[in-house]
């Protein structure tokens, strides 16, 4: 497929290095969307975001006009962004938020304009020092330039933004433990229904809960219109998208492109994009939206970027994070790593999830240490099962949040990609890669 | 004497008015102790209980589900080795024990003289650069061992002071413009849109109930003209309906 080259979306000024600027911001086109969705009513500059069919950007991909339909006409008491970016491999909302703060908060203010807020707080992962200085400075930027608070651009709309620092938890993702930090809790998820917190949301309120990359969009989506932006990508997935590309590739990188018009292949490979395998080595197999989605290998590279398209493989195109293993990759050792990273995260309050992801990664790391047994892949399939019943994906769910039902992807994955090769291992008592 | 200084305490009080409810203010709170000793005292805990309306054993309890906040002391420079999926995969762990070596500590470890505390940390969102380390959460992208010894002479030398400042210190930047909208302000605004919003619907319904009255009345042409020039008046007086709802709310607009 022909890589195309849409229009820069979210990723426009990053050729400059003082991007984060608001002199910069002003000298090209900043602030110009949100003047114009001011000048509209709230239900205009709705329908507009509606028209785009935005799919949310965090994961889930819900899309971003239903989400707020629920609440419209508002006014809704709380929005917050959700920064908090901590999916392995997932690095797109820090380049954001480092490098476009001010793009980050016009599109929130026109996010708060639609619904009618006048609270809104930008949870940023607490990780990211430069990233939640940019945003505050660029906050005291806007304020004074009359783009956030009292009267806005003399429009009678008024907003507060506050950014809100996390401090070190994977889970604070998940946009009910998100709003429980909040609050000043442990991020705990809370229990479904309500499936939204746009009923219950913060302090018991009703709440939108957006991505980063989900509003730097909207700019753009009303200074060009709802339709210019549908126009862009094929079916459900419109627009561009921010992929972030890592592992074994000569170019790790955020890659902004048209959805569904570019293919794994076409990423990992154009030279333009990620240059192919480092050291011209074979793939073996790629994570595809964020390690809480399954693998797929060299046969799913013709897979378009695509919502649908690469849910159809079993998978997701999740935080559109894709992680590229070659041919040395010990699968086994991927899947430990993986899998020790949601147990160090479980927030511990369902079973399933908390001793599950312990007992997985105990037996994965004694099968990589030399101490496997034959049983012991049977042992990982049934722990799986226990977690996720089938262990299918979209998984069955038996916890409160994802997080415990993503854990047998990477495991599952390894198991029926690799199984000869995790045997070996287990009768080898050692690693075939070294 | 509070053991929060000044300075601290008058940042921490700002802080909580930021929030509808102070317990919202606990993590900040717990970063602000942390830019002022390095680490989250039991003194700080109880006055930070204090400032949020919790007890001391509250905050202790929500600082510990958190990794940044350190219940107990650490180096001035928390050094943070990432070994997730994408720098694994570029050598992370082999970074590691490199960087366990030189700072003559292991994970979880200070080093003898007292400066660098080793994490082993999970993904740091800066995969594009893998591996990567983060010295106080500030980043450093395809690190190699020699490198990292470059940046720990760097860091001992004070070359790096301006970019990396002590363990605890997380946002150098203030908050200026926002105190304008305080809590009542923010409440006040919300009942003015809602009024707005109940005026406008109003409006829309009575509107909607003259075109309907207009439709029925539309046979009888003498009928017809009454309705439309009673729906004008309608729209007359929900027009000045909304004036005066938005004089009423003017007050809470011009608060700052
Ligand atoms: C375990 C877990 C972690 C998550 N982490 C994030 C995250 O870091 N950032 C994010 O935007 N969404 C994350 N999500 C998704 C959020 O729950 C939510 O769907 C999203 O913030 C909504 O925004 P969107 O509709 O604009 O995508 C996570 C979900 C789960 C279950
Ligand atoms: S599934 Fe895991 S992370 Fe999610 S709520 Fe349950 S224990 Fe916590
Ligand atoms: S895996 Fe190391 S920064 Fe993401």
């Amino acid at each position: 497929m022909a890589i195309t080259e849409p229009p820069k979306i979210v990723t426009s000024r990053l050729a400059h290095d003082d991007s984060h600027t608001l002199e910069r911001f002003l000298a090209t086109g900043g602030y110009e969307g949100l003047r114009k969705a001011l000048a509209m009513t709230p239900a205009e500059v709705a329908a507009e975001v509606d028209a785009a069919s935005l799919l949310g950007r965090g994961g889930a991909g819900f899309p971003a006009g239903r989400k707020w339909s629920m609440v419209r006409p508002g006014p809704l008491p709380y929005l917050v962004v959700n920064g908090d970016e901590s999916e392995p491999a997932t690095f797109k909302d820090h380049l954001l938020v480092e490098r476009d703060p001010h793009q980050l908060i016009e599109g929130v203010v026109i996010a708060a304009y639609a619904l009618q807020v006048a609270q809104v707080f930008v949870y940023i992962r607490g990780e990211l020092a430069l990233g939640l200085e940019r945003v505050q400075g660029a906050l005291n930027e806007a304020y004074e330039h009359g783009a956030v608070g009292r009267d806005i651009f003399g429009s009678g709309f008024s907003v507060d933004i506050v950014v809100h620092p996390g401090a070190g938890a994977y889970i604070c993702g998940e946009e009910t433990a998100l709003i429980e930090s909040l609050e000043g809790k442990r991020g705990f998820p809370r229990i479904k229904p309500p499936y939204f917190p746009a009923a219950i949301g913060l302090y018991g309120e009703p709440t939108v809960v957006n991505n980063v990359e989900t509003m730097s969009n909207l700019p753009w989506i009303v200074a060009h219109g709802g339709a210019a932006f549908a126009a862009l990508g094929e079916g459900r997935s419109t627009g561009t998208r921010l992929f972030a590309l890592a592992g074994h590739v000569r170019n790790p990188g955020v890659y902004e492109l048209e959805m569904v018009k570019t293919t794994f292949r076409d990423l990992i490979y154009a030279p333009v994009l990620g240059g192919g395998i480092l050291h011209g080595h074979e793939l073996k197999a790629f994570v595809p939206g964020g390690v809480s989605a399954p693998w797929l290998g060299p046969e799913h590279l013709d897979v378009p970027l695509g919502q649908d398209e690469v849910a159809a493989c079993g998978t997701m195109l999740g935080s559109g994070s894709i992680v590229v293993m070659d041919h040395t990759t010990c699968a086994l050792r991927a899947a430990w790593r993986i899998t020790r990273f949601f147990w160090r995260e479980s927030c511990g309050q369902c079973t399933p999830c908390r001793e599950g992801s312990g007992w997985l990664e105990k037996i994965l790391w004694r099968i990589e240490s030399g101490a496997g047994r034959e049983e012991d892949l049977d042992l990982l399939m049934d722990a799986c099962d226990n977690i996720a019943p089938g262990v299918s994906w979209p998984p069955q769910q038996t916890t409160i949040c994802v997080l415990g039902p993503s854990i047998p992807s990477s495991i599952a994955s390894g198991i029926r990609m690799f199984r000869d090769e995790l045997l070996l291992h287990v009768k080898e008592g050692a690693c075939p890669h070294g | 004497m509070s053991h929060l200084s000044d300075d601290t305490m008058d940042r921490a009080r700002q802080l909580v008015e930021l929030y509808p409810h102070p317990r919202s203010a606990l993590v900040p709170l717990c970063h602000l102790a942390q830019e002022q000793d390095g680490w989250l005292t039991p003194e700080a805990i109880a006055e930070i209980a204090e400032l949020v309306g919790v007890s001391p054993a509250e905050v202790h309890g929500t600082a510990s589900f958190y990794d940044m906040l350190h219940t107990e002391p650490v180096g001035r420079y928390v050094v943070a080795v990432c070994t997730n999926i994408a720098c694994m995969l570029r050598g992370a762990y082999e970074l590691l024990e490199h960087v366990e070596q030189r700072l003559g500590t292991g994970v979880g470890g200070t080093s003898p003289d007292g400066l660098f505390t080793v994490e082993d940390a999970e993904c740091l969102a800066d995969c594009g650069r893998a591996p990567c380390v983060a010295v106080n959460h500030r980043f450093f992208g395809d690190v190699t061992a020699q490198r990292f010894d470059a940046l720990v002479d760097d860091l001992v030398a004070g070359r790096l002071d301006d970019e990396v400042p002590p363990h605890g210190t997380l946002i150098r930047v203030r908050r200026h413009g926002g105190l304008r909208v305080g809590a009542d302000q923010v409440a006040a605004e919300r009942r003015a849109m809602a009024e707005r919003a109940a005026a406008a619907k109003a409006a829309e319904a009575a509107e909607a109930e003259a075109e309907a009255a207009a439709a029925k009345d539309a046979a009888a042409e003498e009928a017809a003209k009454d309705a439309a020039a009673a729906a004008d008046g309608a729209d007359e007086a929900h027009g000045a309906d909304e004036a005066d709802e938005a004089d009423d709310v003017r007050p809470a607009d011009g608060g700052s």
